[in-house]
């Protein structure tokens, strides 16, 4: 396989996914014994990792500028100015 | 003038013939259900709370009912001078000979000049297939990043944030600010649209307003909104108004949601399921891993059984117990064999009990013998007087001289 990233940089889906994957395979397939034990602790990385990006509290909200309709006004979070404004810039 | 002076026309009472008039015009399917366009004059609300007043353009004046519950429901506003469009059914008011329009729906022409456009539009565009079904992409499950286009300031944009915050957090929301209302708003939601795609590549994209009138919403029912949507690399769900409210925007979305909330919702997965979903799939991780170990430890085990039975010590244990069946056969069979000799001793004891000659003696019989060479006498005629006999009894001997002999029995 090419361009697998590393664990902790999967989006949820990808990780989830390999997940479903592995224990698809440790269900019906005949695994010799250390392939099973590998397979189990990538497995165990990826539930890990997808229950980590899930209890994840803050949303990050980015401002594209140079749009129209832009108040002096602007808050995202549950208190002003809480979350990211990262401007994202056209180029 | 009667051209058959002999034939009457039958002649009927003013309330049949209005009764009959009234059937006529309630009869007509057209005039059951009809939009009427005028100017309100003579307008006029009794205390009993109903409103009449009477419509009219150049040519003609109409007589118009509304009653007082239909006329709490009604948003416009009611006077003479307003031009409205009207919609209910013409009947009879029998008592007063007037025909009148009892009307039961009123919007201001301009909104109904609105709507004549609206129609206009969506038919132009369904034609061109823009609302085709097929079209339509579908909504990824798990979006990482979601475009919101919506006004900066209005109730919507917190509205979505707070319910993405909620349900999933871990997706990123791209803010693409534009006006939302007046006559600049088309042409920068559809510039709001475009700019998110390119520069932000998001997985999907909430277009969304909060409530109003037609006219507030009147820009997502611009043809350059909706080619903006259609030219939009990801899919777009709508969310504009409340439920009730249907703007050519929804209807060339790929989703339509009631409102900004539940297009938030629809873009979204509930992480709550999600961690049902992951916390399972550890579980089943877990089992199927265990039961891959017990595969291999019972294989194991097996071996190991069967390892020890072929050793050396196993086949020794082997003989030891064979040797142990053997012996305890022998034995039962030995044991065997001497209960079957005690009885057939005990048999022939009995049997040789019961052929013994001194059994006889019991039965008070007597054994005589001559005492000089112990012969058994059996008659009479082989012993003399005189001579020495001994004759045995049961328990004891006597020892007898003959006396006489006699024959005979």
């Amino acid at each position: 396989m090419d361009g697998v990233p590393p664990i902790d940089q999967m989006t949820y889906e990808q990780a989830f996914t390999e997940l479903e994957s592995i224990v698809a395979a440790l269900e019906t397939n005949q695994k010799p014994l250390e392939e099973a034990m590998a397979l189990f602790e990538r497995g165990q990385a990826l539930a890990q990792h997808c229950a980590a990006l899930l209890d994840r509290a803050e949303l990050k909200v980015q401002l594209l500028t140079g749009g129209q309709g832009e108040p002096s006004n602007l808050f995202f979070g549950e208190e002003k100015g809480s979350a990211d404004q990262v401007d994202l810039e056209e180029g | 003038m009667d051209p058959f002076p002999f034939y009457q026309l039958p002649c009927i009472s003013v309330s049949d013939l209005t009764h009959y008039l009234r059937q006529l015009l309630e009869s007509d399917d057209l005039l059951q259900e009809i939009w009427v366009e005028g100017e309100i004059s003579n307008f006029s609300r009794p205390p009993s709370g109903h409103v009449y007043f009477t419509l009219k353009d150049a040519g003609a004046s109409l007589r118009c009912v509304i009653w007082r519950n239909t006329v709490l429901r009604i948003k416009a506003d009611l006077k003479d001078g307003v031009a409205i469009q009207a919609h209910g059914s013409v009947s009879l008011y029998e008592a007063g000979g007037q025909y009148q329009l009892y009307i039961d729906q009123v919007r201001s022409a301009g909104e109904g000049l609105l709507f004549l456009e609206f129609l206009r539009l969506k038919t132009r565009l369904e034609a061109e297939g823009l609302f085709d079904p097929g079209r339509k992409r579908p909504v990824p499950t798990c979006p990482q990043r979601i475009g919101l286009v919506t006004s900066p300031s209005g109730a919507a944009l917190q509205d979505m944030l707070n319910t993405i915050r909620r349900r999933f957090p871990l997706a990123e929301v791209i803010l693409s600010p534009t006006l939302v209302q007046g006559d600049e708003a088309p042409a920068a939601i559809a510039e709001a649209i475009l700019r998110v795609n390119r520069i932000a590549r998001p997985d999907v994209i909430l277009v969304a307003r909060g409530g109003g009138s037609i006219e507030d919403l009147w820009a997502f029912n611009d043809e350059r909104v909706a080619y903006a949507i259609v030219a939009s690399a990801a899919p777009v769900i709508t969310g504009i108004g409340h439920e009730t409210d249907f703007t050519i925007a929804d209807f060339v979305a790929d989703l339509r949601a009631p409102t900004p909330t539940a297009a938030a919702e629809l873009a979204t997965p509930d992480r709550a399921d999600l961690l049902t979903n992951v916390r399972e799939l550890a579980s089943s991780l877990s089992h199927g891993f265990a039961a891959t170990v017990d595969r291999y430890r019972w294989e194991l085990n097996e071996r190991q059984h069967r390892l020890r039975l072929y050793s050396p010590l196993g086949q020794i244990r082997g003989y030891r117990q064979r040797l142990d069946e053997l012996s305890h056969a022998s034995a039962q069979t030995m044991l065997h064999c001497l209960d079957l000799s005690r009885s057939r001793l005990e048999g022939a004891q009995s049997h040789l009990g019961a052929l013994n000659p001194l059994a006889i003696l019991q039965r008070g019989y007597a054994l005589v013998t001559r005492s000089a060479d112990g012969r058994i006498v059996r008659s009479a005629s082989q012993v003399q007087p005189g001579e020495r006999v001994q004759v045995r009894l049961a328990d004891g001997t006597l020892g007898a001289e003959v006396v006489e002999a006699t024959d005979g029995g």
